[in-house]
């Protein structure tokens, strides 16, 4: 197990473009993966978060905190050694257990707060990717047609493989394949997407009160998580063409 | 779309943050890399006219997005350094964290009636 935190052990950090894209040089060495490649980064704007990242370290380096690096280095190295499209069958799988489509039958309040908060979302998605989905009570959950799952594959293949490992991250923190594509899609805000992501949480927060270092700590985590996620799928997709067929619409 | 506020209140926000990251470095945070490109990309960006510009909007949702990371490791850390950093706690603290005391004992320890 790698240690969760080291002595800074460099004085400077620097931005240097090389061949492969941006890379980041701490004093007179260059930042290398756990693999021991070299770290380079395809676009200026994420280099330049990565570098604060590395610089914003006091004494010690706390890895924990610096998301942006730790998704760069898991793009790179690739330590799973997933193609694209087992990448895109793994958050097109999500959506058989898509937070937002499983809801309960009470208390009363809750069904209530599940429905107006949840249903625009569902809503918004089937009219902007032209998909069935719904929701369910059942512990089953909703079943998912089989063209939706096409629709969501197509769409998906359009993203590279940085932002399809960011894509998977922040799936996996929401634990909702929808609210991603909120973001990803500049329909919500990470603040949104985090509060609706945990309703049921902060609703039993309103019944039974907050726990600063239980509740305010896993909030701020996820919201740090959640950031990086959608902050590196938005930079590393930018030149690709599916900014321009956003545009156009 | 999202509702994000004022773009320049975002980037009162984020250079509020570099100025707590900074703060650690001690060095002023104008001279960094992420001020420089902050401040050009958001004149870059600042139009005159009212019409809702794509670009402009995916920029402020960038920032606004960075903003909520800076600020969510920020407090994520300080939780961390003030419940999780210090390893085991005490049986008087953990009571404490809930809001309960240990019983006293009038007598001392091994007081008995």
């Amino acid at each position: 197990v790698p240690p969760t935190e080291r002595k800074r052990f460099y004085q400077n950090v620097s931005i240097s473009q090389g061949e492969g894209g941006f890379e980041i040089n701490l004093d007179h060495r260059k930042l290398k993966t756990p693999q021991a490649k070299l770290f380079t980064v395809p676009s200026e704007a994420l280099a330049i978060a990565v570098a604060t990242e590395w610089d914003s370290q006091q004494d010690t380096i706390k890895f924990y905190t610096m998301h942006l690096t730790t998704l760069c280095n898991t793009s790179l190295d690739n330590p799973t050694q997933r193609s694209k499209d087992q990448l895109i069958r793994a958050a097109v799988k999500f959506l058989d257990t898509d937070t937002i489509c499983y809801r309960v039958e009470e208390p009363e309040t809750l069904v209530e707060l599940q429905k107006n908060e949840w249903d625009p979302v569902i809503e918004w998605a089937e009219k902007r990717y032209g998909m069935e989905i719904g929701s369910s009570t059942s512990i089953m959950g909703p079943s998912i047609p089989t063209q939706t799952r096409e629709v969501l594959t197509s769409h998906l293949s359009s993203y590279n493989m940085w932002a399809l490992q960011g894509i998977e991250f922040v799936v996996a923190q929401l634990k909702s394949m929808l609210l991603t594509l909120g973001l990803i899609d500049l329909r919500l805000t990470v603040e949104q997407a985090v509060l609706l992501s945990r309703l049921e949480e902060e609703y039993q927060i309103q019944k039974w009160g907050n726990i600063e270092w239980a509740h305010d700590y896993e909030l701020q985590e996820l919201r740090a998580r959640t950031a990086a996620g959608t902050l590196f799928v938005h930079l590393c997709s930018e030149s690709s063409t599916v900014k321009h067929k956003l545009l156009q619409e | 779309m999202a509702a994000l506020g004022s773009p320049a209140r975002t980037l009162r926000g984020l250079l509020r943050e570099l100025r707590y990251l900074n703060a650690a470095t001690g060095r002023p945070y104008r001279d960094t890399a992420a001020y420089r490109y902050l401040v050009k990309a958001f004149r870059a960006h600042r139009v005159t006219s009212e019409k809702l510009c794509r670009a402009q909007h995916e920029l402020h949702f960038q920032a606004a997005t960075y903003l909520c990371l800076l600020s969510s490791i920020r407090q994520h850390v300080a939780l961390h350094q003030e419940f999780h950093g210090k390893g085991e706690r005490s049986v008087e603290e953990s009571a404490g964290l809930v809001g309960l005391q240990l019983p006293r004992q009038p007598g001392g320890k091994g007081w008995e009636p």
